[in-house]
């Protein structure tokens, strides 16, 4: 394999290209990027950088002295693949033809239906571009409301609570992050918003954002009425995949990839928050959106592009995923499905230090803690026995 | 010198945070019986290096699982891309006593002082 070009250049790609350049491929590389920016570190977006305290410098991802011997491309978007020669048709009508093509394109934030998107004051939260806009909206005193209290969503409404701003959420599910925590626990996180004085309103979808120029307000589907100076729509991403419908690439809910990230066309693998990977354990193709799928999956995935066939699945750790909100910490690791129990295992919810563990049957499934770092390893990694061993 | 905590106090396989100074310092007892000091703080985001994971001479970060290597301080796997200060560690009559560097520290950007 003479050339790879790797389509995406934030974590996942990153990670893509060390994993080649560490895998011994010496060829040309090239790295296409559709942000302006080098990559950098989404997570602190919705926290430290919001919040002032890290600068666009803070997030940059490589060190001073790395040298990929790469050939960037930023600013510009993939816009298709031609299978026939695996080209990789440029948005600005170049194209790159490349032996091994990594799609790392990653995922979009999704908008609100029928969402009229020349409203200013109203923002998505994906891009350092995003978190910069939204950053210079937060000014103190403004009452924002939040769509969506997700953990994006949450972060935000907690760096903004700080900043001084009003802040209420809207989410359309009966607790917030049932989905991802189950709703006793999601109800448990949610009474974190109200002892700050942030509001929070579950159970109502949004019926439309009001306003001239500038958004002034939301109108909920019970008739309320919400006051607003800025508001951020949290509710959550899609992959970033449209650019390959037609080259015969398999979509589905992402990049439809084998355990070891190869896609249905050879000489293409995806790695990131854009690829759903088939993953043994739960017997299905599953998009995993977590920094840790970023990080661990792209060396296989180089590894099967490299060797031409699919290289064996990276090792199972359970997804993991972490937030900050008013200064505590909160750390998820595991699936939880409907119907696991949860018990808490250390501390105490009203003390707002817990650590709860859901289990199936009797076996330790998920882990969720709120500020019991330690203890949250610990069972982390047991987890990681528990569930490959 | 700076008296950290009985030896007693501190079993193989565990980690103790010194937080009566700033910035904070790990003292970690290998399970080979080695003790070493590092500063506490990941130098890559604010998390607490003595609620790692101890494995060998090392010590995985509970947040993003970068590893750092206590005799050194190199960091070992990304994200984090500094090392981490070390210290020197001295027992005196069943105390752990750590002797601080003088290098500055490789504090995380906005790294606040968590002391719980
Ligand atoms: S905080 Fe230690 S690796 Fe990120």
């Amino acid at each position: 394999m003479r050339s790879v070009a790797v389509i995406g250049a934030s974590l996942a790609g990153l990670y893509a290209a060390r994993a080649l350049r560490d895998q011994g491929f010496d060829g040309t590389l090239t790295i296409v990027g559709s942000e302006r920016h080098r990559p950098y570190d989404r997570p602190p977006l919705s926290k430290e950088f919001l919040a002032g305290r890290m600068t666009e410098a803070d997030l940059a991802l490589e060190t001073d002295d790395e040298d990929l011997a790469a050939e960037w491309r930023l600013g510009v978007r993939a816009s298709g693949l031609d299978p026939r020669d695996r080209r990789v048709l440029l948005a600005d009508g170049t194209s790159i033809a490349a032996d091994g093509v990594v799609v790392a394109t990653g995922a979009t934030a999704r908008t609100l239906p029928g969402d009229s998107p020349t409203l200013e004051g109203v923002h998505t939260l994906r891009t350092l571009d995003d978190a910069s806009a939204l950053r210079a909206d937060l000014v103190p005193g403004r009452r924002l409301v939040v769509i969506g209290a997700g953990f994006i969503g949450a972060e935000v409404a907690s760096t903004a609570c700080e900043l001084g701003l009003g802040v209420t959420i809207v989410e359309t599910a009966p607790a917030p992050l049932a989905r991802a925590l189950g709703g006793e626990m999601g109800t448990a996180l949610g009474a974190l918003h109200e002892e700050r004085g942030v509001g929070l309103i579950c159970g109502v979808a949004v019926q439309a954002l009001t306003g001239g120029d500038r958004v002034d307000g939301v109108l909920l589907a019970d008739g309320q009425r919400l006051d607003a100076d800025v508001v951020l729509v949290g509710i959550g991403a899609r992959p970033e995949i449209g650019w390959l419908e037609g080259s015969g690439v398999e979509l589905g809910d992402g990049v439809l990839c084998d355990s070891g990230g190869g896609t249905s066309l050879p000489g293409v693998v995806a790695v990131g928050d854009c690829a759903a990977w088939f993953d043994p354990g739960l017997g299905r193709h599953h998009r995993v959106e977590h920094w840790t799928g970023a990080v661990q999956r792209p060396a296989a995935a180089t590894a099967t592009l490299l060797s031409g066939g699919s290289a064996p699945a990276p090792p199972q750790a359970p997804p993991y995923l972490w937030s900050d909100q008013y200064g505590m910490r909160i750390q998820f690791a595991g699936h939880t499905l409907p119907g696991d129990t949860v018990t808490v295992e250390e501390g105490d919810v009203a003390a707002r230090s817990f650590l709860a563990v859901y289990r199936r049957e009797d076996r330790p499934v998920a882990v969720l803690g709120v500020d019991q770092v330690r203890q949250f390893t610990r069972w982390r990694r047991r987890l990681a026995t528990v569930n490959t061993g | 010198m700076i008296p950290a905590c009985p030896l007693a106090a501190l079993p193989r396989g565990e980690a103790f945070r010194l937080d009566t100074v700033e910035p904070p310092i790990a003292v970690f007892h290998t399970d080979d019986g080695e003790l070493y000091a590092v500063d506490d703080t990941c130098t890559h985001q604010d998390a607490s290096l003595a609620d790692g994971w101890l494995e060998g001479c090392e010590v995985e970060c509970p947040l993003h699982a970068s590893r750092f290597d206590l005799r050194t301080g190199e960091v070992d796997a990304p994200p984090a891309k500094l090392p981490v200060r070390t210290h020197g560690v001295v027992v005196e009559d069943g105390t752990v006593y750590v002797v601080p560097s003088d290098l500055p520290p490789n504090l995380p950007p906005g790294a606040r002082a968590r002391t719980a």
